[in-house]
């Protein structure tokens, strides 16, 4: 054979072949084609081994042409074969689809309870500020209860707070109560952090979480157990002004930067003087609406510590001050989660539960 | 406290909105908890925190009128027709109030009475039904007679819940005046504080209103003041200053008992307090305006009593089972120490609380014998709650009411009876006044002001605020110096003086106008708190663990609690704490087992969960032999599981139900994270759990705790969910111990260098030798190049034969220094297996 008539044979296969592998549409066809076209019996590759037929001066020009028709088909073969991998592949995952709408395989999640979610916070809003946690007994003797926070026998504040007794016999004027409120934290917080030097007592900033109890009809919005937080700060430079910012930073850190606390006069035998505390209401920011009727939410007690309880706890009213103040824990979560129902928190049904 | 916002303007004069008299009222102290309109418009809704109530007249359809006659009824004999005169013209008004009937068919009266009218279209309360109704006048026709308007009781006007008759009006009325021009008034109702006993009277609340708004006060001046002397008509004998410091005595001579002016009887009623007759209604009226409470005696049945000798007054203490039958008839028996007032005769009545049924102004009474008194509030808070009895007076004494009051309050309610009832007052006061209180002067500099409010105020500023209190203030360049007014006992002296009289600087100058401040004072040492930090841990890792954390009720019973063990074996030998007055039985006693508060929130929710995963970490309360008397407040944890082990979802999956090996791997990594390292597991006996399927947890010697399955007749005692049918597993653990034992401080392990060989070994032992004891054998001999352990197979049956298992095991030898050779490896393995062989008996499984 001629040189021409090779070269010619070689064109008509090229073209053939690429025709022909547009048609392939798998991997067996693929081979079948690679064995055809670039096999040992292929045109091409027989095309090489006639080149020692050829006349010298011919044999570059066919073993050019012959190279060029090769690394043609193997890089056509390539190509075909790299997209037939990637349709593949595609057909395959598509095979996988899931429905992603169906629901995921269900977890069993623990959580905490929303009373102390909330009281994380708070601890961490006053541990900011220097306050630390001071934990105080839920049984009290009426004289930690009472008789040192200024509550003489007798006293009509008294009547203030429905208290529970404990039936142990020969107490006298000093009954057992469950304490009916985290006040009594004061006295022992004063009393034990003065001890640590009692001719020079250093200052206190605690805050004193903890449950308490009042002889109460249990409703909506009245519990006869329920979690309080105390707060106590003395010191020689402590004012009423600080009661005020110090309560104002809280709203702000659990209201937003707008929020805004309001004091009212009010009297506690253990303050004076004595405030009610309101945060401006979140939800009609003091216009008044449904949730606080009136623009203010009433948060809880607060004050100056009254001498007689300062100088009951070690210090020297004539030299000390401090400022105190309590709260009720599930009233700020219940504004905070928006619960309506307070005797959700220890009723510990989980579908209350699990919405946390 | 009720006060009408008619009375409190006697004495001061107010023109603020009524929302804002009661924002600042409140913001003073003295929280307006409702307001109650008589006629007036009513606020924006939510434009104060009092509640609001009223009906409010419509100036042009309730009007005043004159019934002019009282005619029959054609076709009815229990209603009447009136004829009427509203101003513009004449109606024919049909009603069938009673208090009309005396004036039926008299012909035109001599005196027209003057009435409430109200036209067709007015908004009214509905008189007949329970409650308060709006309603509005309708063009009707009642037995045959056409009816469009209506002449009004006080319940139909929501002045008072009076519905038996018409409402008359004073006879000075003019006919078509709008009514809620002439009655349109406000009750303002204030929640008083202890410390606000001074305003538990019109004139007191008035005096505040005149402090925070700076309008002048209006005090009471009496017209014809009797003197203090040795009078003849009666003596008096204090037998204990302290119960009693004061006592005064008036008398008034030839009064006629009938109805007070209808004025005071409105007021009275607006206040709160049915009026009963001139003279009882003087004494109230005297005492709602000035705080005072008065009791008038009829001196006709004293003098019978004393028989011929001088009336003479003794007040005591009670003695033991003394009775009096009170005002209100009933016959009490009084309790030792009850403060009484006495004549020789007997008994007259409970001081401070209640008169006494006997002595008791009747309608033929002719001469009042009038108290006012001091008494001692503490005796008196207990005779009132001792005896149930919450009066009006009770409530004022309670709160304190400064002895001289006693003689400003007989001097108005003899000027009321004078007035009012005709009486002739004599010209003596009978006076004993054996303890007056210490009058309080306190020294204030605006340097104390400075330290306790952060506020600067100067000495004149001070003087200023205190001076619209009452209080007397001398100042003395930079010092105040202060006299309490004679009519609170409220000011201590001292520091505690010089508090309270901050407390008054702060509310008058308003709490508002103190400013907001960071505090600027030392900042305390910050040590942190280690337990809530370690409890806070524990809880982390709980929940991480996938447990809900629940927090329970303090309170239970024994028998509730008793549940947690099986029946017969209820001796919790512990004593409980009992409260004295539970709500119910229910929450009678302190609890004793986080554990049993759990099963029962585990049995609530057993109806709605196919999954248990609880803990709670609280208190129980134990009687302690502590000299203090406190109990025992023991902090423990309880966990509790049941049920299936995974959520089911839509997929087919593992719904396996979790056993004794769930509670305690989860039990393992919290010792884990809690980094207690020497926590083992051994088995053991509790009553509550299953014989079988119980450990007790150790720290070294310690016991930290009980874990297992609940012992199935104490499973038993539950009330399951129908579907619930799972084994309760259960963990109570001393939280405090735990506390103890995590460490504060630990270290990390360095990541190995060096390759780890890896091999399992299987040894076929007896049934009844424990793995831990295995596993123990194996870390001992192990020694520092065993680096890990892990039980991975446990295999009973096939060749093994009855009575044998084998336990599989991966070992890890790791050293931190080199690459262990095969020779380091195998002489370690042959010590464990020899030292099993020998000491356990074990075979090593080929």
């Amino acid at each position: 054979m001629s040189a021409a008539t090779i070269l010619q044979e070689l064109e008509a296969v090229s073209k053939a072949a690429v025709d022909e592998l547009k048609r392939v549409t798998n991997e067996e066809a693929l081979l079948a084609w690679r064995t055809t076209y670039l096999g040992k019996n292929a045109v091409v590759v027989k095309a090489f081994s006639s080149l020692g037929a050829l006349p010298t001066d011919e044999r570059p020009l066919v073993g050019q042409g012959a190279n060029r028709v090769k690394a043609a088909l193997e890089s056509a073969y390539n190509e075909r074969a790299q997209a037939l991998k990637e349709s593949a592949l595609i057909q395959s995952l598509g095979a996988q689809a899931l429905d992603v709408t169906l629901p995921g395989r269900p977890r069993n999640r623990g959580r905490l309870h929303p009373d102390t979610l909330i009281l994380r916070e708070l601890l961490q809003i006053f541990g900011d500020m220097g306050f630390q946690v001071f934990q105080s007994r839920e049984v009290e003797t009426d004289e930690y209860n009472f008789q040192l926070l200024n509550f003489p026998l007798g006293h009509p504040a008294r009547d203030m707070q429905d208290t529970y007794f404990l039936d142990v016999p020969n107490r006298g004027d000093n009954p057992l109560v469950l304490r009916t409120h985290t006040s009594p934290g004061q006295i022992r917080a004063m009393r034990e952090i003065a001890s640590l030097n009692p001719s020079n007592p250093p200052p206190v900033r605690v805050i004193v979480p903890g449950m308490v109890f009042r002889y109460e009809q249990v409703d909506v919005r009245h519990e006869t157990q329920f979690d309080q937080l105390e707060g106590l700060a003395i010191g020689e430079g402590i004012t009423f002004s600080d009661l005020k910012g110090t309560l104002t930073d809280m709203a702000r850190r659990l209201f937003g930067p707008s929020a805004r606390a309001r004091f009212r006069a009010s009297y506690f035998p253990f303050t004076e003087p004595s405030a009610e505390f309101d945060i401006q209401c979140f939800q009609c920011h003091g216009k008044g609406c449904g949730v606080c009727g009136g623009g203010w939410l009433e948060i809880g007690g607060s004050g100056m510590v009254h001498p007689v309880v300062l100088a009951n706890g070690g210090y020297d009213p004539a030299r000390y001050t401090g400022f105190a103040f309590g709260f009720g824990v599930q009233r700020i979560a219940m504004l905070r989660y928006g619960i309506n129902d307070i005797r959700y928190f220890w009723e510990n049904d989980l579908r209350f539960l699990e919405q946390f | 406290m009720k006060a009408p916002l008619s009375w409190l303007k006697d004495f001061v004069e107010i023109d603020l909105s009524l929302v804002e008299l009661a924002h600042r009222l409140t913001m003073a102290g003295l929280e307006v908890e409702s307001i109650q309109l008589i006629g007036l418009p009513l606020p924006p809704a939510g434009s104060t925190t009092a509640k609001v109530s009223g009906l409010t007249w419509e100036p042009e359809k309730i009007v005043a009128a004159a019934v002019t006659e009282v005619m029959p009824h054609p076709n009815a004999d229990r209603l009447v027709l009136c004829r009427l005169e509203d101003g513009q013209q004449e109606h024919i008004v049909l009603t069938g109030a009673p208090n009309l009937f005396e004036y039926k068919g008299k012909g035109p009266l001599p005196q027209p009475l003057k009435v409430a009218y109200a036209k067709e279209g007015a908004m009214l309360y509905d008189g007949h039904q329970e409650g308060y109704v709006l309603t509005t006048l309708k063009r009707t026709k009642i037995r045959g007679v056409e009816s469009y308007s209506m002449i009004c009781s006080e319940k139909e006007l929501g002045i008072s819940d009076e519905h038996e008759g018409i409402m008359f009006l004073d006879d000075a009325a003019s006919v078509g005046t709008p009514l809620v021009e002439l009655l349109g008034d406000a009750i303002l109702e204030v929640n008083l504080l202890p410390s606000f006993a001074r305003c538990a009277s019109i004139f007191g609340l008035a005096r505040e209103i005149s402090a925070i708004t700076g309008k002048a006060l209006k005090t009471p001046r009496f017209t014809s003041p009797p003197d203090i002397g040795k009078a003849t008509y009666a003596e008096l004998e204090i037998t204990d200053p302290v119960l009693n410091p004061r006592f005064v005595l008036g008398l008034v001579r030839g009064v006629n008992i009938h109805p007070s002016p209808l004025w005071v009887q409105q007021r009275l009623k607006l206040a709160g307090m049915r009026p009963i007759n001139n003279i009882v209604d003087a004494t109230n009226y005297a005492m709602l305006e000035l705080g005072e409470p008065l009791h008038a005696f009829d001196y006709d049945v004293l003098c019978k009593r004393a028989a011929g000798k001088q009336v003479k007054i003794i007040t005591r203490a009670a003695g033991k089972d003394e009775k009096i039958t009170t005002l209100d008839g009933v016959e009490r028996t009084l309790d030792e120490g009850t403060v009484l007032v006495c004549d020789e005769a007997g008994i007259l009545s409970l001081a401070g609380v209640m008169g006494g049924l006997e002595t008791e102004v009747t309608a033929s009474t002719r001469n009042i014998l009038l108290e006012g008194a001091a008494w001692n509030m503490i005796s008196t808070r207990r005779t009132a709650k001792a005896q149930n009895l919450p009066s009006e007076a009770s409530y004022r004494f309670i709160r304190g009411v400064h002895p001289a009051m006693a003689e400003t309050g007989v001097r108005r309610g003899l000027e009321l009876m004078e007035h009012w009832a005709d009486g002739a007052v004599d010209p003596l006061m009978v006076d004993a006044y054996p303890l007056p209180p210490k009058t309080s002067v306190v020294d204030i500099t605006p340097g104390d002001v400075k330290r306790w409010l952060g506020l600067d105020l100067s000495a004149p500023r001070i003087a200023e605020l205190l001076s619209r209190l009452e209080f007397k203030v001398q100042i003395d360049s930079d010092l105040l110096h202060i006299t309490c007014p004679e009519h609170r006992l409220d000011i201590g002296s001292g520091i505690t003086g010089k508090a309270d009289l901050i407390e008054e600087i702060a509310r008058v100058h308003g709490y508002d106008n103190i400013p907001e401040t960071r505090i600027s004072d030392r900042l305390p040492l910050q040590l942190g708190n280690s337990p809530l930090k370690k409890t806070d841990l524990t809880r982390d890792l709980l929940v991480a663990l996938g447990l809900q954390e629940v927090i329970s009720y303090r309170w239970t019973t024994p028998e509730k609690e008793g549940r947690r063990l099986p029946k017969g074996a209820e001796a919790d030998n512990k004593p409980y704490l009992r409260i004295s007055n539970p709500l119910a039985y229910e929450k009678a006693f302190l609890r004793h087992s986080v554990l049993a508060s759990l099963l029962d929130t585990a049995e609530r929710n057993s109806r709605q969960r196919a999954t248990l995963a609880l803990f709670e970490i609280g208190p129980i309360f134990l009687h302690s032999e502590d000299p203090s008397g406190l109990p025992d407040e023991l902090s423990r944890l309880g966990i509790l599981l049941a049920g299936q082990r995974n959520p089911s979802g839509w997929q087919p999956a593992d719904n396996s139900t979790m056993d004794f090996y769930d509670l305690k791997g989860l039990l393992e990594d919290l010792m884990a994270g809690l980094h207690i390292t020497e926590a083992n597991f051994s088995q053991g006996e509790h009553p509550g759990y299953h014989p079988g399927k119980c450990a007790i947890i150790r720290v070294g010697s310690q016991q930290v705790g009980v874990c297992g399955e609940i012992h199935p007749a104490v499973r038993e005692r539950y009330h399951w969910g129908d579907t619930f049918q799972y084994p309760v597993l259960a963990a109570e653990l001393d939280m405090d111990l735990l506390i103890e034992l995590i460490p504060e401080q630990r270290h990390t392990t360095d990541i190995p260098n060096f390759p780890a060989v890896v091999e399992d070994l299987a040894f076929v032992l007896d049934e009844a030798t424990p793995a831990a004891d295995v596993t123990a054998l194996i870390w001992q001999t192990g020694g520092k190049i065993l680096s890990e352990l892990q039980l991975f197979d446990v295999f009973r049956g096939g060749q093994l034969g009855s009575g044998k298992k084998s336990l599989a095991y991966r070992l890890t030898y790791q050293a931190v220094d080199r690459t262990l050779t095969d020779k380091e490896t195998a002489q370690v393995r042959n010590r464990i297996i020899k030292r099993l062989e020998m000491e356990l008996g074990a075979r090593l499984r080929s």
